[in-house]
């Protein structure tokens, strides 16, 4: 008789529970869903970077035969925003205009010809204002107010030291800075923003599907907007096609569905372009970094000095977070003793960007790996070693912005990349035009205070266990690629041991899934996880004590075996079948509940205005070795290999863990080597996919994944982030390769071939001029 | 009249079922199938020729559907994603985009598995690198493409053994 066993489902390769959907054409993504008397939705966007609104002349289009509603700035005087310390964004401008592209109005009519029709009977008249498309401009003095409320252009301006930073560089035996500049970064998500909204005027009700990471926050947003209760509105995301961030807030898409939706008394799809997808942005900002860092002769950190300055775009969005993480998160991998930091966040007539994967801490950790790869170069100490000697000592670990590290696993990831590229035979012996780099990188799993404080718990999951003996897991975590749903059910499948095939799963629908932040900040494994886990652990609860009374034993004294319930190894006992019939005696369907909350001691500092940002449970870790091959006459640049290790706490799924970190450190190629948005007088010139260069397979490489575990002490089966830290460690690994092979450092982002090229002429004219 | 209008009679082959449409004449084939006949399945990722997602089959060969205008498709075979499910169960790209991972989002998997479809028709054999070249037309921004070629390995090397089998 072979022995009964509990299924695993933790730590087994497990394809998503959404997989065949997806494969078979099955799955609907927001414009997919076509009822046949929806109308077609268009927006008018600003065809001037910045402006005072004078009048939004619509009577012509409202005329036209087949429109059915056209809405401007007057339709709403409510505004939007992810913070709320920081909404200042209309749906459809009012009084002024601030970038290129601005949404201005929307017509609603009966199909794409008569709205386009529409659109281009739309009298816009203006008095343009003084625009301003680069930091230095808009802070420049005499500069207009992009904002009245914001001097100097200034969204957010964060200064701190922590610990004697003027002590640490006295200490110093070698003191070195330099300037970065990164590009402004597109997510380039392949699902254009879509949204359909459906306005019953009978009942006042409004339900909106929308491609976001945040239904709650849109829901919210919605309410506030459309001026309705928040019970008057069902928000569903349906399938989404990726996000990376660029939906980690509502977007003005789904608010202007709704209102001309309302405003049409029907149902309204929108499908904005790419070229508008592009334009709605929220992507990484254009970041300027001065980088000094203190060492001693031997390679020991003393103290860090530097000032990032974000190109923030016409909208703060997640803004005053992203410049506070990029001085937060300094913190964490390495032992720091002394840092003193500046933040400027700075209102250009640009696209807002927001909190694009690797939120606000991958051009800032660039810049220090970058400049301390340098340093340990004219030190003559190995690059891997120099990162080996400043680790932190721990766990536990609390910085000195009071973050908690409970579980770091960067030694071991320093250790894995170092054997797996065989870095000590190779590094520095590649020859010309070959080298080797390194570099590492953290990132929290989930900010430990949500983005709005309403006292409830973090997560909730149910779980609904039914007479069939299915168990249905609800949550309102946004599934969006990343496998967060096959994620909460093998959580629960583990802790109950059943099979996933007994679970099926319902999310993101506020009618009927509880609700759920989002999928930001790499909180869903974490957070959604762990309720998950207390969900199914109160479920078997309750089985067991079902159990136990039908065998007329003490619910201690039931074993679970998953599929059967048995009272000693002896007892024959029930089927799972046998024991929820038993459960749902006298009292029907069961319905469960599991939630998860952080803890005090994660809840970061109250050292400086905005410090406890970057507090978070746990912090997973990356170091990574990047092999680049360059080609001496065009300076192409081909990355050979990557060896990418990262501590994940624990896979949970090994299988979508290295999916994550590949897809992460391949983004962070794409960082690196070609994308970058630009813009000619505010106007985007590279709102395409043909001119904002994401890596095609033909020049993606080799990918191997070292999954390291150092078990989370709170984390769901020791589990942290997966999705985000190795892109922030690519680039620099990347840059540091080539300062291996070139012996000349870029230090600007992206690092395209005639940049290098002319990085190389520049240093080869230097030395013969010195010479 | 119906010059007037600018409208056309289509006859065309979609997923081995023999259609009569009245289309416009600016009617692309991506709009076609998925606002006409409701197969949503292709996707449409970019205003045109960039990305790959809408990619179908069209008399075998793989195409942008988004640069095809409907009215130029008289008495052609197009095949979408929809098709691709032999008797009820997964085709071998497909289980293999799905087993092995090569799917997450899901936005580019239909084009990105009709144009390895394609490839496969092409080519039942294909190296790393003509999978390479034969999925260049197609993006993907989750995956980082290691997988989508470790899917399609998997199908070539079930397609094999089947016919070795047989």
């Amino acid at each position: 008789m072979n022995e009964i066993k509990p299924t695993k489902s933790i730590g087994v390769r497990t394809p998503l529970v959404d997989g065949p959907e997806k494969v078979s054409g099955k799955a609907l993504y927001s414009a997919d869903f076509n009822p046949s008397d929806c109308l077609v939705g268009r927006i008018f966007r600003s065809p001037v970077s910045h402006a005072e609104i004078i009048d939004v002349d619509i009577s012509a289009a409202q005329a036209l035969p087949g429109v059915k509603a056209v809405i401007t700035g007057d339709e709403t005087d409510e505004t939007f925003g992810i913070l709320p310390v920081a909404r200042f964004e209309y749906p459809l401008a009012r009084d002024k205009v601030r970038y290129k592209g601005e949404p201005v109005a929307c017509v609603a009519a009966i199909d794409v010809e008569t709205a386009q029709k529409a659109i281009d009977l739309i009298k816009f008249k203006y008095k343009e204002l003084p625009a301003y498309f680069t930091s230095q401009e808009a802070m420049a003095e005499g500069a207009v107010y992009i904002h009245d409320h914001r001097e100097g252009n200034i969204e957010r301006e964060v200064d701190f030291e922590l610990g004697e930073v003027d002590e640490g560089f006295e200490a110093a035996d070698f003191i070195m800075e330099e300037t970065f500049n990164c590009a402004e970064i597109a997510q380039v998500q392949m699902e254009p923003h879509a949204a359909i909204a459906e306005y019953d005027p009978t009942r006042d009700f409004m339900t909106v599907h929308a491609s976001t990471q945040v239904p709650y926050y849109g829901h919210l947003m919605l309410a506030k907007t459309l001026k309705m209760e928040e019970s008057q509105i069902r928000m569903i995301k349906p399938f989404v096609g990726g996000g990376f961030g660029c939906r980690t807030e509502c977007l003005n898409v789904e608010l202007i569905c709704a209102l001309v939706a309302r405003a049409a008394g029907g149902t309204v799809r929108i499908v904005v372009s790419r070229e508008e997808t592009f334009i709605t942005h929220r992507g990484r900002p254009e970041t300027d970094v001065e980088m000094k860092i203190g060492l001693t002769k031997d390679g020991m950190i003393t103290a860090v000095d530097y000032k990032a300055i974000q190109r923030g775009g016409a909208f703060s969005g997640y803004g005053v977070v992203t410049i506070l993480y990029s001085g937060g998160l300094m913190f964490g991998v390495y032992d720091l003793q002394a840092v003193r930091y500046k933040g400027l966040r700075v209102l250009t007539n640009t696209p807002p960007p927001g909190a694009m994967r690797g939120h606000g801490i991958t051009d800032v950790r660039y810049a220090f790996e970058s400049l301390l790869d340098k340093m340990a170069m004219e030190l003559g100490i190995d690059t891997l070693e120099i990162r080996r000697k400043n680790l932190l000592q721990g766990p536990k670990y609390e910085t000195l912005n009071e973050m908690f590290i409970n579980s770091y696993g960067l030694p071991e990831c320093l250790d894995w990349v170092e054997k797996a590229s065989d870095w000590k035979k190779r590094k520095g012996k590649m020859g010309l035009y070959k080298g080797l780099g390194v570099a590492c990188a953290h990132y929290p799993s989930g900010a430990s205070k949500p983005v709005n404080w309403s006292g409830e718990p973090h997560a909730t999951v149910h779980l609904k266990l039914d007479w069939d003996g299915s168990i249905t897991l609800l949550t309102g975590a946004p599934e969006i690629g990343q496998g967060s749903t096959t994620m909460a059910t093998q959580c629960a499948a583990e802790v109950l041991g059943l099979d996933i095939s007994r679970f099926q799963s319902l999310t993101s629908d506020s009618k009927l899934t509880p609700k759920d932040n989002g999928s930001y900040s790499s909180r869903v494994t974490y957070m959604v996880g762990n309720a998950s886990i207390d969900a199914a652990t109160n479920l078997k609860t309750i089985l067991l004590e079902a159990a136990a009374k039908k065998l007329e034993v003490k619910p201690e004294d039931v074993e679970c075996l998953g599929e059967v319930y048995r009272a000693g190894t002896q007892d024959e006992g029930l089927t799972f079948n046998e024991v929820v019939k038993a459960a749902l005696e006298g009292t029907g369907t069961i319905t469960v509940k599991g939630n998860f909350d952080t803890l005090p001691e994660s809840w970061g500092t109250k050292k400086y205005r905005g410090g406890a940002i970057s507090g978070s449970m746990a912090y997973a870790y990356a170091a990574q070795v990047v092999e680049v091959s360059i080609d001496p006459e065009t300076f192409d640049i081909t990355v050979v290999k990557v060896w990418a290790a990262q501590d994940v706490g624990k896979a949970l799924n090994p299988l979508a863990v290295e999916g994550q970190i590949e897809g992460s450190v391949w983004m962070g190629m794409g960082q690196a080597i070609s994308e970058g948005t630009q813009y000619h007088n505010g106007l985007g010139i590279t709102n395409s996919m043909l001119d904002y260069r994401v890596p095609t397979i033909v020049e993606s490489p080799p990918i191997e994944v070292g999954i390291i575990e150092s078990i989370d002490p709170h984390g769901p089966f020791g589990a942290k982030e997966a999705g985000e830290t190795s892109l922030i460690s690519f680039i620099p690994a990347f840059t540091n390769a080539i300062a291996d092979a070139l012996g000349v450092r870029p230090l600007d982002l992206p690092v395209t071939p005639d940049r290098l090229m002319e990085l190389v002429e520049n240093s080869t004219s230097n030395k013969k001029a010195a010479e | 009249m119906s010059e007037k209008r600018n409208i056309s009679l289509l006859h065309c082959t979609v997923n081995g079922k023999e259609r009569d449409d009245v289309v416009k004449d600016n009617l692309l084939l991506a709009d076609y199938l998925r606002e006409e006949i409701g197969l949503t399945g292709t996707k449409i990722g970019c205003d045109g020729g960039e990305c790959g997602c809408c990619t179908v089959l069209i008399d075998g060969v793989p195409q942008h559907a988004c640069l095809r205008l409907a009215a130029t498709c008289q008495d052609a075979e197009i095949e979408t994603i929809e098709a691709l499910a032999e008797q009820n169960r997964l085709s071998a790209l497909q289980r293999g985009f799905h087993e092995k991972l090569g799917t997450q989002c899901g936005f580019c998997t239909p084009g990105m598995i009709m144009a390895a479809e394609g490839l496969l028709r092409e080519n039942p054999n294909p190296n790393e690198d003509e999978i390479r070249q034969g999925l260049a037309a197609n993006i993907c921004r989750c995956t980082g493409y290691i997988k989508i070629i470790e899917a399609v390995q998997f199908a070539v090397d079930e397609l094999d053994s089947k016919g070795k089998a047989a």
